[in-house]
């Protein structure tokens, strides 16, 4: 199925989860935050959220800045 | 008796706060912000990238180090109350900067779409510090709708200009209630230094810290010009006279009258 990552269709496995797919791409959960079709994921809540065709996910994580 | 910036629920001694970006690497900046003693330290939030997956920003930061994520990348109120939502829930704290920039050509802030992004983040419990354009009647309303701080520029981001907008500023300084603090366009520790003397609450560096050829005691040079120039403001000083007014005595030495 695709899902939007970061402003990018992508295709992923259909059994996927959001924990699934930050693994699948090197992330760990300690360090990102997800937002799920606009809704932010609370860190404990992640595991349980199984993604669907056409979802938005923003996954973001702090960087240096002023 | 200490001299205490208070912002929010905390305390806070050092009156340099230090942003985190353009640093060469992330070991080069934490011993520039252990050299600057800055408890206040920003930084921003990104989409991941393959550096996501090795070094934590987070990590590098001192320990004890008040966190403040700002909005950059928002263009409107909108995007700037997403993003600050997006740092609470990264462990960033309540501490946010709202930047908020529609220009692309000068990265001059957006005041209007600043106030709205503040007073809703205001209300949901954010500690707001909005970057603005300096701008009185802006800097009471943000104020009034609960600002911690106001954020004037002293020249566009990263410019390294010095404090261009200084009128405007003391104007802030005098009229606001809430700490005005210089964030943008500082360049020297002499500039620093100026905006302490001038009653400023703190001032905010980021490039030229992260850009100078010695970032360590460059940090530590602004930590010592943020300190001399509050030092001096609290010390009134006399400046302003029309007339010259000798230091010694001018009188009755080597000649007859």
């Amino acid at each position: 199925m695709k899902v939007k990552i970061n402003g990018k269709y992508e295709e992923v496995g259909s059994t996927l989860n959001i924990t699934g797919l930050l693994i699948s791409k090197g992330l760990s959960c300690e360090r990102v935050v997800v937002e799920h079709n606009r809704r932010i994921i609370p860190k404990e809540e992640i595991g349980a959220i199984a993604l669907k065709e056409d979802d938005d996910l923003e996954i973001v994580s702090f960087v240096g800045g002023g | 008796m200490e001299d205490i910036l208070k912002i929010g629920d905390r305390s806070i001694k050092n009156r340099l706060f230090i942003g985190t970006g353009k640093f060469s690497s992330y070991s080069l900046m934490k011993k520039a912000l252990e050299a600057s003693q800055a408890e206040v330290v920003t930084v921003a939030l990104r989409r991941v990238d393959d550096t996501s997956k090795t070094d934590n920003i987070l990590d590098y930061i001192p320990k004890g180090c008040i966190l403040m994520a700002n909005t950059s990348g928002a263009r409107n109120a909108d995007e700037a109350v997403r993003i600050a939502r997006l740092a609470k829930a990264s462990g960033g704290g309540n501490w946010i900067k709202i930047e908020v920039i529609a220009d692309n050509k000068y990265l001059l802030p957006d005041n209007m779409e600043t106030l709205k992004a503040t007073e809703i983040l205001v209300k949901e419990g954010f500690v707001v510090l909005p970057y603005m354009s300096p701008d009185l009647s802006m800097a009471r309303r943000l104020a009034d709708a609960g600002a911690a701080a106001v954020m004037p520029l002293g020249s566009p981001i990263g410019s390294n200009r010095g404090v261009k907008t200084r009128e405007l500023i003391e104007i802030m300084v005098r009229e606001i209630k809430a700490p005005v603090i210089v964030d943008a366009g500082i360049g020297k520790p002499s500039d620093a230094c100026e905006c302490m003397e001038m009653g400023c609450a703190a001032v905010l560096i980021n490039t030229a810290i992260a850009i100078a050829s010695d970032p360590v005691n460059i940090a530590s040079s602004f930590n010592m010009a943020v300190k001399a120039g509050r030092l001096a403001y609290l010390s009134g000083i006399p400046f302003g006279f029309m007339q010259p007014s000798a230091s010694s005595p001018l009188t009755g030495f080597l000649r007859e009258e």
